[in-house]
């Protein structure tokens, strides 16, 4: 009775020639650096290649291969996330002493005039934000682009690194404390 | 109970930033506006963030419609090291 499913097949000799580009942007979009990329996309193939036979059809091919980068890339981010005993390089925004929590008097955020909204609209202030993301610590920056460039959800970012949401918004904090004073120096102070 | 009220300035800008998400409680959010209400430094930050959310979520809007491809020098180099490996 049932109509049978059509099944899905591999065809290896045409990934690159399909999938190359689809996989390579997909991979690009979440860990913002073309040769690792590259790398993981490579590594994608090779592990297609492997497990080809318990490929059962259910999916696309696309599909199947998609979920393997999948894989790849959440590797990376875990193996940033627990990269230990290296210093942080974090600036210190608020009080620890006698007025703890306050804004220290010389990051108090400083006016950026009456042009600053208007200034938003310019194609370089991209470039200006690329630069202070880079600029953070590689753990901030990696889970402040996951949830505010790349728009995942507060859960889901919690799952695939393997933290708490209390985690997650200190980290967002700090992280946007910074750019907010980078963006200040570099853009709207210029 | 005071105590438990008011926020200090870091406490403030970690709710003002979880609310650039829409992501801060109720609850957070009253007592953020009460906190700016006091403090001209952190009402500077809210406003400025509120821009900076902005600007974020231009590019964030750039990323979903950007597709780069692979270059045909990459993908002949991948064909190859495939090959090697007996596809």
């Amino acid at each position: 009775m049932s109509e049978q499913q059509p099944t899905n097949t591999l065809d290896p000799n045409k990934w690159i020639d399909n999938y190359a580009d689809y996989l390579f942007n997909y991979a690009v979009v979440r860990v913002n650096n073309s040769d690792l990329a590259k790398d993981l996309v490579q590594e994608t193939f090779f592990a297609g290649l492997k497990s080809a036979k318990n490929f059962e059809g259910k999916s696309t091919e696309r599909t199947w291969l998609v979920s393997i980068l999948k894989r790849k890339i959440i590797d990376h981010y875990r193996k940033i996330n627990s990269k230990k005993g290296q210093a942080e390089v974090r600036m210190s925004f608020y009080d620890n002493g006698e007025n703890e929590g306050r804004w220290l008097e010389e990051r108090v955020p400083q006016s950026w005039g009456n042009d600053a909204a208007k200034s938003i609209e310019s194609a370089e202030l991209q470039e200006t934000i690329d630069n202070c993301i880079n600029r953070l610590p590689e753990k901030y920056a990696m889970v402040f682009r996951m949830k505010t460039i790349q728009e995942f959800e507060t859960e889901e970012i919690c799952k695939e690194l393997n933290i708490t949401p209390s985690n997650l918004w200190v980290i967002i904090h700090r992280a946007r404390t910074q750019l907010r004073s980078c963006m200040e120096e570099n853009w709207f102070k210029k | 109970m005071f105590k438990k009220f008011m926020l200090s300035c870091d406490e403030a800008a970690m709710i003002c930033d979880k609310n650039q998400y829409g992501e801060a409680s109720f609850w957070d959010k009253f007592k953020l506006r009460v906190h700016i209400l006091a403090c001209k430094m952190c009402k500077e930050y809210t406003k400025q963030n509120r821009l900076l959310t902005k600007a974020f979520k231009k590019k964030a809007g750039e990323l979903k419609e950007q597709h780069i491809c692979m270059s045909a020098h990459d993908k002949d180099s991948l064909k190859r090291e495939l090959e090697k490996v007996g596809v």
